[in-house]
């Protein structure tokens, strides 16, 4: 027993790093000191689509204060121009893209001018005199308009980005011999992930050495010291990206955007660091989007339940170029490995459609096409039970995948292993009574208050592999690795490729590296976000920490323990097997006798290594790394349950009670675990009910501050219960899953069944995201409006 | 995010402000708890070449009354008319509405003045103030004058108030102690501006009328007249009837539908709350 109290992976550690964020003393990018630097702001093209005329810059340069003002053509003598293809997707289309616009503007709030001065205040003085003669070309905003509409880039034949079909059994008969078909079309509307830091990079260039040097509010810093080197044609070990504290992440800092390789390029023209920290307005017209889909979908079923086929269309909008290097493809090829995942559906077909508008680029944003594919997949279920008059759960309980059933080659054409849909279902249950809940419904509705339950299950491609991006063509790394050293004063530093932007990466990492080698966790510290100081990985994406980037450490805290019981062995003249490490002291292994300390070992390791025998190298600075290499995605599932009332007078919506059952695996820290499926409950709540980026239909931006974009407040959250499955993953030591983004990617679905739980008795429902109170009155008028008879007739299912 | 370049003036008293004001006109802006200006200056929306900082003003700080008013300075914050006891007994609708108005750091800093200098249409205190029928007092380097609340909101986010007038307190009515109110408003999220609100005074000792307010719909808060009709009797349909023409004609863009619903929901449970 007293082996287990000693164990630092599943104790619920404080990150350390929080009570320094807390305290006020987080270094973001914006607080590095840099003597000299220029601050960087852009003339944002006020056009969703528009040539660029003429440009008038000199008033802008004569203003005291200013150092630069760059034309999209100056800037672009500078680096290469780069397209988001991804090469796994055959006859994927993308335009090349510069860091400014040159001759033509194809988003509202795309970068046409830079200009660099002393203060952020000079250079927006300066923006104030820059002159554009625009001439206005039509702008294609909407999904349809853009499919519609003439090509965008002309060198693309179309707006088609990608068109592609999945196909498994044969739908038509399915369909054909089905008890009842149902369909719908959901509408989600564009999000982004609101950081509390907004993007911010400040870069440093030596023309002697040809050095760049760049902090940067990022997730990905191999990454991008690949693609500054490439793109600005520099050595590539002459490039270092620091990321230091990042407050928030959540995907969108995941890729590169024009704006931060013009900042680099504003360095290397100027001489003199450079400085840029986009604005709250600036984010929401530049950061990257997600989730702009139209999905027509069918579900057929079978008079006992049994899902029989599903087909789908989803018209994914990713703006005016594919992001860069993963491509903006991410989100709808998930729509189509995912939709109806947790189920067996013995016909599918899926077609995605990738098309450019006159908006920003679209790209990954935490829990990326989860949220839809759960959304449409389980508002289908629910809907096929209502028309067979049979209970929702017990429809999905007939379907899903059985868990121990083995690896199961699902219709969306994913390998999906380790499956526990029973027993997240079960976990669910066991603390909420549907019952009684019922009951309470029915009452409710006595009254006249309108209560529903929606349950979300949901099947998580987490830990991307090594095929995914491999065969991408991209600088995109799968692989983590941690560098694990002894210090001569026993203490352990961990060097790892997997970064932190709150999440409590690091923290998991000292945690396993602690058991790994055999020391307490507060003698071990962590250091990520340095793409010199630390070995080349991934960063953060995909919910890789845990299962990848603790994985690695744990490898070479395993390693180093090998190593020191190696040399301690050698001092002792004893076999290493029979001895073993915990809390820093080396133990007989029979005994349990204190024989050295990990300290005594380390200083002769590093200072007295003549005491050992002749021949002996201390090897006490290990790497190790690791990497899923044949597996393109890591499987693991969850199920949430949402209840909530409706005012059917103001058709708001209140979330009542929100649970989740998910199986991370192995359980590193227990409450950032919570907290991290909490965390994305919210983003996915405030998908349900609040966020959306507005356009116009020509692509004009309307929601320019939090005023306008409703991100979910305390107030408006429910307390979430979370309740897990542990089913640790064969395939790693440690067998730990992604937990990032499981909460994001049910939670919007729970809602939107519990919403349309609570209207059906009044013939009303919505399949629009988000619930707003207008789109929720907007059903109930429209459902008051139908003749009874056919309110019957829809009732009953025909 | 920064503002465009301004010239900074901090009066140390209100002589001093109207000088200013008188001298620069139409080029200052006044500055009071800042909670809308700093934004917009920041995002460049506005750009007053002089800024008039009347934080240091005491005069225009503090919540007075006498027989039949309260007086309440411009400078005075949300959260010192919420903690008022002179506002709890004599006006408690002020006070209801106030805690409405956004949280606890903004209703810290936002004054009652500068809510309704700028007269933003979906903002709680310019709505009840007009439930309230107070009177605005503005003074100018010429004198003062009180402009009654039902002549004061010209349009969206525009007043009575002339280029060389400071609001310096507005004076509200006692409440009888009989009288009742309903203040009903939604907002997407608790603290947000509403999407609308329903307020409904009826006449009392003090302000004799029915006043019945609808904000967050249209340019200014407005008086509904078919609730103001219809308070203290029966309600016929036609009342929400009537309302809804109302907000049709406030209203000019697609939201006009969704607002009508709004309004006659939180106007039929505004009705049963005096009912």
């Amino acid at each position: 027993m007293s082996a287990a109290t000693d164990q630092e992976v599943g104790r619920s550690r404080v990150r350390p790093r929080a009570r320094r964020l807390v305290a006020g003393r987080g270094r973001y990018t914006d607080d590095i000191a840099a003597p000299r630097a220029v601050h960087v702001a852009f003339y944002r093209s006020p056009h969703p689509h528009a040539r660029i005329k003429a440009l008038e810059l000199s008033a802008a340069r004569a203003i005291p204060g200013v150092v630069l003002v760059a034309s999209g053509a100056d800037i672009a003598r500078h680096c290469k121009p780069f397209a988001g293809v991804h090469r796994l997707f055959i006859g994927m289309k993308a335009a090349d893209q510069l860091p400014v616009a040159v001759d033509r503007a194809c988003w509202q709030g795309e970068p046409v001018v830079v200009v660099a001065a002393e203060t952020r205040a000079i250079a927006e003085d300066a923006l104030d005199l820059i002159e554009v003669d625009w001439e206005p070309l039509e702008g294609f905003g909407t999904p349809e308009g853009a499919l519609a509409g003439p090509a965008i880039h002309e060198q693309l034949g179309d707006n088609i980005g990608f068109d592609g079909i999945t196909t498994t059994g044969d739908v038509a008969t399915a369909i054909a011999g089905a008890a009842v078909v149902v369909e719908d079309t959901f509408r989600f509307g564009r999000h982004t992930g609101v950081c509390l830091e907004a993007r911010s990079i400040l870069a440093v260039y030596d023309p002697q050495e040809q050095s760049l040097v760049v902090h940067e509010s990022h997730q990905c810093p191999a990454q991008q010291q690949a693609i500054f080197a490439d793109l600005m044609g520099l050595p590539e070990h002459r490039v270092r990206v620091i990321c230091p504290d990042v407050g928030g992440a959540f995907g969108i800092k995941q890729q590169l955007y024009g704006d931060e390789l013009a900042t680099c390029i504003v360095a290397k023209m100027t001489g003199r660091p450079a400085l840029f920290v986009a604005d709250r307005v600036e984010s929401f017209a530049s950061d990257i989007h997600a989730r702009e889909h139209v999905v027509k979908a069918r579900m057929a079923f079978a008079h006992d339940g049994s899902i029989l086929a599903l087909t789908l269309d989803d018209l994914f909008a990713v703006g005016a170029y594919s992001q860069y290097p993963r491509s903006s493809i991410g989100e709808a090829s998930h729509v189509a490995r995912l939709t109806g995942a947790p189920y067996r559906i013995p016909a599918y077909q899926a077609r995605v459609r990738m098309v450019y508008q006159n908006k920003p680029p679209v790209g990954h944003y935490r829990a990326v096409g989860h949220p839809i594919a759960c959304a449409v997949g389980e508002s289908l279920i629910d809907q096929g039970a209502r028309a067979l008059g049979l209970d929702p759960i017990a429809v999905r309980r007939l379907n899903q995948i059985r868990d121990g059933s083995g690896p199961h080659a699902s219709h969306g054409a994913a390998v999906l292993e380790g499956l526990t849909l029973d027993a997240c279902l079960d976990r669910l249950l066991a603390g909420f009574d549907v019952t009684d809940f019922r009951r309470e419904q029915a009452a409710a509705r006595q009254r006249g208050s309108l209560l529903g339950l929606g349950i979300a299950s949901f099947v998580e491609l987490a830990g991307t592999g090594a095929p995914y991006y491999g065969e991408s063509g991209a600088p995109v790394t799968a692989q983590e690795a941690c560098l694990v050293r002894l210090e001569p004063s026993g203490h352990v530093r961990c060097q790892a490729s997997a970064t932190d932007q709150g999440q409590g990466t690091d923290t998991a990492i000292g945690q396993a590296v602690a058991d790994a080698v055999g020391v307490a966790f507060d003698d071990v510290e962590v250091v990520s976000g340095d793409s010199a100081a630390c070995p080349p990985g991934g960063g953060a994406w995909a919910s890789r920490g845990a299962s990848a980037g603790v994985e690695a450490a744990v490898r070479a805290g395993r390693a180093l323990r090998a190593e020191i019981l190696r040399l301690a062995g050698l001092i002792l003249q004893r076999k290493p097997e029979q001895m073993y490490v915990r809390r820093g002291v080396i133990r007989d292994a029979v005994t349990g006798a204190e024989l050295i300390t990990i300290r005594e070992v380390a200083v002769i390791g590093h200072y007295r290594q003549h005491l050992l025998p002749p021949g002996t190298q201390p090897d006490l600075s290990l790497v190790r790394s690791y990497v899923p290499q044949n597996q393109a995605f890591l499987t693991t599932n969850g199920i949430q349950l949402a209840t909530v009332s409706i005012d059917p007078g103001l058709g708001e919506v209140r979330l009542l009670r929100h649970r989740v059952a998910h199986d991370s695996g192995t359980v590193i820290n227990p409450q950032l675990l919570d907290e991290q499926i909490r965390g994305g409950v919210v983003q996915g709540l405030g998908a349900a009910l609040f966020e959306e980026i507005r356009y116009g239909e020509d692509g004009t931006l309307g929601t320019g501050t939090l005023m306008d974009y409703l991100v979910p407040l305390a107030t408006e959250i429910p307390d979430i219960e979370v309740v897990h499955v542990t089913t640790a993953d064969p395939s790693t030591t440690l067998g730990a899953k992604g937990a990032g983004e499981a909460g994001t990617a049910g939670a919007a679905a729970a809602v939107l069944n519990a919403v349309n739980d609570a209207l059906a008795p009044l013939g009303a429902r919505v399949s629009a995201l988000p619930l707003t109170p207008e789109r929720v009155l907007a059903a109930i008028a429209a459902a008051s409006s139908v003749p009874a008879e056919a309110l019957s007739r829809q009732k009953a299912g025909t | 995010m920064k503002p465009a370049r301004f010239n900074y003036h901090r009066p140390g008293n209100l002589p001093d402000a109207l000088a200013l004001l008188a001298e620069h006109g139409g080029a200052a802006r006044v500055l009071a708890g800042g909670q809308s200006l700093m934004p917009l200056m920041a995002m460049r929306l506005t750009r007053p070449e002089e800024l008039i900082d009347i934080n240091r003003i005491d005069e225009l700080k503090g919540i007075t009354a006498d027989d039949t008013a309260v007086t309440i300075g411009a400078l005075t914050r949300y959260t010192e008319i919420l903690r008022s006891e002179v506002i709890a007994a004599a006006v408690p609708l002020l006070a209801e509405a106030i805690r409405h108005v956004a949280h606890h750091a903004i209703r810290n800093r936002g004054t009652i003045g500068g809510s309704l200098a700028l007269a933003d249409p979906s903002a709680e205190t310019p709505a009840v103030c007009l439930a309230l029928a107070a009177r605005v007092i503005a003074r100018s380097a010429a004198g003062e004058r009180e402009i009654p609340i039902d002549s004061f909101f010209h349009g969206l986010m525009a007043t009575e108030l002339a280029e060389d007038e400071i609001l310096v307190g507005v004076r509200i009515p006692k409440r009888a102690a009989s009288a009742r109110h309903a203040f009903l408003e939604f907002a997407r999220r608790r603290g947000d501006f509403a999407q609308a609100g329903v307020i409904l005074a009826p006449g009392h000792t003090g302000v004799p009328e029915n006043r019945a307010v609808v904000f967050g719909v249209g340019a200014t808060a407005w008086r509904s007249s078919a609730l103001e009709g219809a308070m203290g009797r029966n309600i016929a349909d036609d009342v929400y009837a009537a309302l809804r023409l109302e907000v049709a004609a406030a209203v000019e863009d697609e939201t006009a539908d969704y607002k009508a619903r709004i309004v006659t929901t939180l106007a039929e449970r505004a009705m049963a709350r005096l009912a």
